[in-house]
């Protein structure tokens, strides 16, 4: 069926099989592979993407569920050339190695400041359950959020 | 793990999803938030026929005061459950059992008609149901019914939900004053329960129920009688297994499950009345 979905503010209207994931529209028929897929079970956040402003796993979710949808993935995070915060934070802070979880992890604390902007370090912790790494051992990814929060 | 193709039906309204299930029948899952369903499908372990999307029937999405109780449409988001005042104020063990559900992400998509209509045994919502004692309303071709949350749970990943009905609303009768307490045991973050306890004890009474303890979700229904007779929470929490009979896995064999049962069930009562 042809949806229609804004992606990083542009309209894409494309027809789908209504078994598309969304992590899988967004990589192979729009081209934006930041979103990277990792476990394919809704455990490890690799996937993880904005639908209407708040963090969702785009493995576990069909593209037709986001027809009309506003959607937004780690390439629609910066602007004018410009980083956003969270970016620049893990950037600073050293907040990745492999960088393999790191656009989940950061679109996951984008909207997690978001929806509590002064979170404890615990907060912070919870927060980020959803998302796995295996490098880092958390410590200066919680760092860079809580570096945002500030 | 790419889901087998399927026809997509969306709905936008419970009458426009009635009509797909009653032509599609048996052939037909509804799809609400996703997150017990797409897994399931991915993994090829469902393969339905035919989708029929109700996420955007939005008259389903409520949290309402409703006297004595507090409604909430089966489409609510657990996300929504979560940070709702009114939940906070009014069920707070529901409050904190949906914090405990999946993750952030995931608490953005499934919804709390979507958790207890699939009937996973290992799920926290349908426990936080059983201590309240909460009527759940179905749509069907023949109009609404009310069914309690004892008589819901009919095996594993069933319920008394027919093919052709939707589950509309949750009721929780409202416990003002009560005690609660919610404990779920798991060795890694965002993992399912290896055995959970929801307890809700007011007037001398307990409402428990267990996580993980049986094929369907259960009230641990030896220890809430223990409770009704004046037994003392370490008292009552020795019977918390009595009755149920869970099963072994990686994670914990039965033996460990019942002890589990007793020890979670022992903090939730001393909680709860603390």
């Amino acid at each position: 069926m042809e949806i229609s979905v804004k992606i990083n503010g542009e309209e894409h209207r494309q027809e789908v099989e209504p078994r598309t994931l969304l992590v899988h529209f967004l990589r192979d028929q729009i081209g934006l592979t930041g979103t990277n897929i990792g476990c394919d079970t809704s455990s490890c956040g690799a996937c993880t993407v904005h639908v209407n402003g708040e963090s969702v796993k785009s493995c576990t979710m069909f593209a037709v569920q986001a027809d009309g949808e506003e959607v937004l993935t780690i390439e629609g995070l910066a602007s004018n050339g410009e980083l956003h915060p969270m970016q620049e934070a893990f950037r600073q802070c050293h907040a990745l190695q492999c960088g393999y979880c790191t656009p989940g992890m950061v679109m996951a604390s984008v909207s997690l400041i978001q929806e509590n902007p002064n979170p404890t370090e615990a907060e912070v912790r919870e927060g980020l359950e959803g998302n796995l790494c295996r490098c880092t051992g958390y410590h200066n990814i919680v760092k860079a959020v809580m570096e945002v929060a500030k | 793990m790419i889901p087998a193709a399927f026809e997509y039906i969306r709905a936008d309204s419970a009458d426009a999803a009635l009509a797909a299930l009653a032509e599609h029948g048996d052939e037909a899952k509804l799809l609400a938030g996703g997150h017990s369903l797409i897994p399931l499908m991915r993994f090829r372990l469902a393969r339905p026929e035919v989708i029929v999307d109700v996420g955007r029937v939005d008259d389903l999405k409520y949290i309402n005061d409703a006297g004595d109780h507090l409604a909430i449409g089966a489409l609510t988001r657990h996300s929504d459950v979560e940070t709702s005042d009114l939940v906070k104020a009014e069920a707070p063990l529901l409050s904190a059992a949906t914090s405990h559900v999946g993750d952030p992400q995931v608490r953005h998509r499934g919804t709390i008609g979507g958790s207890v209509a699939h009937g996973d045994p290992a799920s926290d919502i349908p426990s936080v149901l059983l201590a309240f004692g909460a009527t759940l309303i179905a749509q069907g071709p023949g109009g609404t019914r009310e069914i309690s949350v004892d008589d819901f749970f009919k095996g594993f990943l069933e319920t008394d939900l027919a093919p052709d009905e939707i589950l509309t609303e949750i009721r929780l009768p409202k416990a003002a004053g009560a005690g609660w307490s919610f404990q779920k045991f798991n060795r890694r973050a965002q993992d399912w329960a290896i055995v959970g306890v929801s307890a809700l004890v007011q007037n001398g009474t307990a409402g428990i129920g267990l996580v993980n303890m049986d094929s369907t979700p259960v009230r641990a229904a030896a220890a809430e009688a223990a409770v009704a007779s004046g037994a003392s929470p370490a008292e009552a929490a020795e019977s918390a297994a009595i009755g149920c009979e869970p099963t072994s896995d990686l994670n914990a064999s039965v033996e460990y499950r019942q002890h589990l049962a007793r020890v979670l069930t022992r903090r939730a009562l001393e909680e709860a009345t603390a």
